[in-house]
């Protein structure tokens, strides 16, 4: 019996082989697979079960990570929930991240390359690793400003150091309070993220940098007027201002704000046409320059690119291959030209800034989970969309706008303050949006911003830009300025 | 005449050495757990040292004093297997604020006494024999309890579970050791039938139709299994044992083809009648797929699961107490692997794997080793259940066969599990203890007495006329010659059989004439002219040409089968005689 015994000996061996291989085959080779599994919740386990790092404004942390008795073992708390909800994002078990949680995630949780050495360690002392934290550049003053000035309203605002890119504030609304999102229970995140999305305020959406962009109206006026500048018009060059303008090609003929005469004459200055935002003189103007000035203009601005704060911002949109008439429209920032509030912003600084445009950016610095500083961004320049003349001339007008035209109620006293009103209308039944974007001060810009309002806000039809979202504009710029 | 008990090493030394050894691995592993789990060492740590020392002594010094030849690493694997899996329940049992830890120690408490019990007082296990056609009863009806009514429950939509009062078993736990005593008995004494008579087709030597008999009962009986309790694993298991104890003691591959055929039908026909059966296929061919992976019953969810914990383990684990082995359900008992895997990582289950194969090829050797035929099919029977058991259950984790209930020997939660296997254990130590114990009896010398002398050498050759000659050839003669053997192990308790010892007695003078090549079947070179091999003794010489230099009982068995080159040191005394 003996030769059988061996052999069934020899299957057996074969059998716990075929084991061998089969484990082999689940945890080496087949295991990046099944950890990157979608319904693998213990990626997600890993993923929420490290102490996250901070992020930190204005020296206090808005998001941080304390310990919980669940199976995660930490749980991610916001400070000030809505205010930063837009910047921060949501950090949840079941949707994921968005925002900074997102875009720095790797920073936060401590799996950057750049913590390896940390990880080694921490590994070594048996310290449990820790994430880095990421200090914004967000100034709270000016956040806090624009989320009171906002209320209730639609809308969102930013602001810029001009002179460096930092962002100053971000704000969007309505928001949500990513502290909801973070719940590990999971019934509540999918009952509190159903809500939202059924929200028709799109509460989840950052309207600054990531909402369905906006028509421009009237901030546009701003790119026409550098394109014209550039092209070697002056502030004080006469344009048509008519009451009215047939577009070229058709039979429709094109008013001005309220239907009203910019000019007694038949011509006027250009400053003069922005100060009032004359419709008829920059739409013949955008005729005059032509698309393709205008387009060139505005890519140097930033228009159609992606841009990454380091959160995604969607590129703004000037059309091309237009007809004369959508080209007249375009000028006014009306028909298809769509923008985010920080492209908006970005022209504003780009002009404050003597005509140098800075990378906008968000992280100021990533620190070590030993509080050491990582790294520093350093401002960088994103381009030079216009010279120093064109900025100073447009400063000059902008200024009046606010002095004089349009945009009075931006005015800070004691402060020169250049802007620009818009009211951009959407088409449709639904009230235009109100738009304004300014800078100051005017001599030496610390600030420049852009707020929309949408629909005009409480204000509905009555809405313009100068009354509905000036009065915003000043109340963030005050809150970085006088302190 | 006096007798020189020849000295053979018992090795209980070395056995104490690896039973300290798997006590400090299970130490460790609580320890490592506690300063994970709380940074501190686990107030369970020090019942668990206590509990396990006093437990492993207990059963080292009954084996000393009952069975001081068993072998020596068998135990200290079972104990060791135990350990850890203990720590991995220990474990999880914290996670889930279970007391299941507790239990599973009470558990192996009962069952490690258990198997100092058997191996106390079972004092030879050919006594089993006598009960053959009893273990069979009492194997059927354990495997059909859960069908009872209000003694049978339904768990996780298999049958398979009874309970009395506060305990609840697994029958089938039990009937597979019960199973594999009647196999032992019954195809010891009937394998020449089923290996030589009946028509040859296709040459294949097809069995006769009425030493079916047996066959279709355990055929019906592991359907019956599938279908009525719905549980493939102990079906799977049952026929599995069947079939390879089946080859082992007939050498005919028609039993194997035949049996998987059977088993196939059966299985064919559970799949097109019954959704779970199906169900379980499904899961397996198709784990990943969501649908399946999301299906309410009968799903992937819980294999993929496993999966993933074991991805996450990766080559190294992610350390005991650091891992998440509770998201995968029945982490503690049908998939501890999965959460061996997560947390010891590959490596570690690559030892715990080694484990089991050296407790099995243990066991074959044990079956190797032993003399006679109802201990070789018994321990080689005990032994493959094992490593088919942990192929049946391991091999459904990890995706190689279907998913079916079945408990990791030694490792899962689980009384009856546990208890079953440590039996098997005691068993195995009783079989080696007898088969490398030296005999009491004088080595020459009474050649008249039927008692020591010819019996004894006869026996001897039995296995040597199966290797080495033709059972072709001569199947009376070998025919005899198991049935002489037969009456041999259970001297006295069958009557019929005294015919057949005068002629067995008769026989081996024929067949020992033909001396066989040495080494030739085995290939081992220390057959040919070993000590044994007196010139009076020609029924040795044939018995060395097998291979198996022990399986002459009235010389002292070698010690160990690492040992066969080295001539045992009671040769030269023989030798000078």
């Amino acid at each position: 019996m003996n030769k059988p015994i061996r052999r069934v000996s020899v299957i057996a061996l074969l059998l716990f082989l075929s084991l061998f291989a089969s484990s082999t085959w689940i945890q080496y080779v087949k295991a990046p697979e099944l950890n990157s599994d979608s319904r693998n919740v213990r990626s997600l386990y890993r993923e929420f079960g490290t102490n996250r790092g901070a992020i930190i404004v204005g020296g206090e942390e808005i998001a941080s990570t304390i310990p919980s008795d669940d199976a995660f073992n930490y749980q991610r708390t916001y400070a000030d929930g809505p205010l930063y909800a837009g910047i921060t994002g949501f950090y949840s078990v079941i949707y994921g991240r968005t925002g900074v949680e997102l875009a720095a995630n790797e920073y936060l949780n401590g799996s950057s390359d750049a913590l390896a050495w940390s990880r080694l360690e921490n590994l070594i002392t048996g310290v449990d690793p820790q994430g880095s934290a990421i200090e914004l550049t967000i100034n709270p003053e000016a956040q806090k400003a624009a989320w009171d000035a906002l209320g209730d309203q639609r809308g969102a605002a930013v602001a810029i150091d001009p002179s460096t890119g930092a962002i100053l504030a971000m704000v969007s609304k309505p928001a949500f309070d990513p502290n909801d999102m973070a719940s590990h229970s999971s019934a509540d995140v999918r009952a509190t993220y159903q809500a939202l999305l059924n929200d028709d305020g799109n509460p989840l959406i950052n309207r600054a940098i990531a909402g369905d962009t906006y028509p421009p109206g009237s901030v546009f006026k701003l790119v026409t007027a550098a394109a014209a500048l550039e092209d070697g018009y002056t502030e004080d060059s006469q344009v048509d201002a008519p009451n009215t303008y047939r577009l070229p090609g058709t039979q429709t003929d094109l008013p001005n704000f309220g239907g009203a005469s910019c000019t007694p004459g038949e011509t006027m200055p250009l400053s003069d046409a922005l100060k009032i935002s004359c419709n008829t003189a920059f739409a013949i103007l955008g005729n005059d320059l032509g698309q393709e000035k205008i387009l060139a203009q505005a890519q140097e601005f930033g228009f159609g690119d992606s841009i990454q704060v380091p959160l995604s911002v969607t590129p703004s949109r000037y059309p091309e291959n237009e007809n004369d008439a959508q080209t007249a429209l375009s000028a006014i920032g009306q028909q298809d030209v769509r923008v985010t509030p920080l492209q908006v912003a970005m022209v504003s600084a780009a002009i404050a800034n003597e005509g140098t445009l800075m990378k906008p950016y968000l992280i100021d610095q990533v620190r070590n989970p030993d509080l050491s500083v990582y790294s520093t961004t350093k401002p960088d320049a994103y381009g030079d969309p216009i010279s120093e003349e064109t900025a100073r001339q447009l400063t000059d007008m902008m200024t009046s706008v606010v002095a004089d035209g349009t945009g009075k109620a931006a005015q800070i006293s004691g402060i020169d303050v250049a802007g620009k009103t818009g009211t951009a209308e959407t088409g449709g039944e639904a009230s235009a949006h109100a738009w304004f974007t300014a800078f100051a001060p005017a001599d030496n810009p610390q600030i420049a911003v852009a707020v929309v309002v949408e629909n005009g806000g409480s204000a509905g039809s009555e809405a313009t830009g100068g009354a509905v979202a000036a009065p915003i504009a000043r109340q963030i710029m005050e809150a970085v300025i006088t302190k | 005449m006096s007798i020189d008990t020849p000295q053979v090493r018992t090795r209980r030394g070395s056995e104490l050495f690896l039973l300290a050894c798997g006590l400090g691995i299970g130490a460790m592993a609580y320890a490592i757990i506690g300063f994970a789990l709380d940074d501190s060492i686990p107030a369970e740590f020090f019942t668990f040292i206590a509990t396990m020392s006093v437990l492993g002594l207990l059963l080292h010094a009954v084996i000393r004093k009952a069975a001081p030849f068993a072998d020596p690493l068998i135990m200290p694997i079972a104990f060791a297997l135990n350990n850890v899996g203990l720590a991995m329940i220990f474990r999880i049992s914290r996670a889930m604020d279970s007391d299941l830890a507790t239990k599973q120690l009470g558990w192996t408490a009962v069952s490690i006494v258990a198997c100092a019990v058997v191996v106390f007082f079972v004092k030879d296990h050919r006594i089993l024999r006598r009960y053959t056609y009893v273990t069979m009863l009492s194997a059927l009806v354990l495997a059909m309890l859960p069908l009872v009514p209000f003694l049978g429950r339904e768990i996780n939509g298999a049958q398979i579970w009874i309970h009395i009062g506060p305990f609840s078993l697994q029958p089938a736990e039990f009937s597979k050791i019960l199973l594999a005593v009647f196999f032992a008995g019954y195809l010891v004494e009937n394998r020449d039938r089923l290996a030589l008579a009946g028509p040859k087709i296709a040459g294949i030597q097809l069995p006769r139709m009425r030493d079916f008999g047996p066959i279709i009962l355990v055929w019906v009986t592991s359907i019956v299994i599938l279908v009525m309790q719905r549980d493939l694993g102990t079906s799977l298991l049952i026929f599995g044992l069947f079939v390879a104890m089946l080859y082992i003691a007939t050498e005919r591959i028609s039993w194997i083809v035949i049996g998987f055929l059977m088993f196939s039908v059966g299985v064919v026909a559970a799949l097109s009648q019954f959704t779970h059966v199906q169900s379980r296929f499904d899961a397996w061919l198709h784990a990943l797929d969501n649908e399946v992976f999301n299906a309410e019953f009968g799903g992937s969810g819980q294999l993929v699961r496993g999966m993933y914990g074991m991805a996450s383990g990766g080559l190294f684990g992610t350390g005991l107490g650091e891992g998440r082995p509770t998201i995968v359900p029945f982490s503690y008992s049908d998939f501890i692997f999965a959460s061996l895997g997560e947390e010891l990582g590959l490596t570690g289950i690559f030892a715990i794997l080694l484990l089991y194969v050296l407790f099995v090829q243990r066991g074959f050797r044990v079956a190797l080793g032993t003399r006679d035929g109802f201990g070789k099919l018994l321990a080689s029977g005990l032994a493959f259940v094992i490593a088919w058991q942990m192929f049946v259950v391991i091999g459904g984790v990890t995706r190689v066969i279907p998913l079916t209930g079945l408990t990791t020997p030694f490792m899962a939660y689980g009384g009856s599990s546990l208890l079953a296997n440590w039996v098997i254990v005691a068993i195995l130590l009783r079989i080696s203890d007898n088969a490398r114990r030296p005999s009491p009896l004088p080595l020459r010398g009474a050649t008249g007495s039927e008692d020591d002398g010819t019996r004894r050498r006869s026996a001897v050759i039995n296995d040597a006329n199966v290797q080495a000659v033709d059972p072709h050839d001569q199947p009376e003669q070998n025919t005899e010659h198991f049935q002489w053997m037969n009456q041999l192990d259970n001297a006295g308790t069958q009557v019929i059989q005294r015919r057949d010892v005068i002629s067995a007695q008769e026989a081996p003078a024929t067949t020992d004439a033909q001396p066989v090549a040495p080494g030739g079947e085995s290939g081992r070179p220390t057959t040919a002219p070993t000590p044994h091999a007196a010139p009076s003794f020609p029924s040795a010489r044939s018995a060395q040409s097998q291979g198996s230099p022990r399986t002459s009982p009235d010389l002292p068995a070698v010690p160990q089968p690492e040992q066969d080159h080295t001539p045992p040191r009671y040769s030269r005394r023989e030798d000078s005689e």
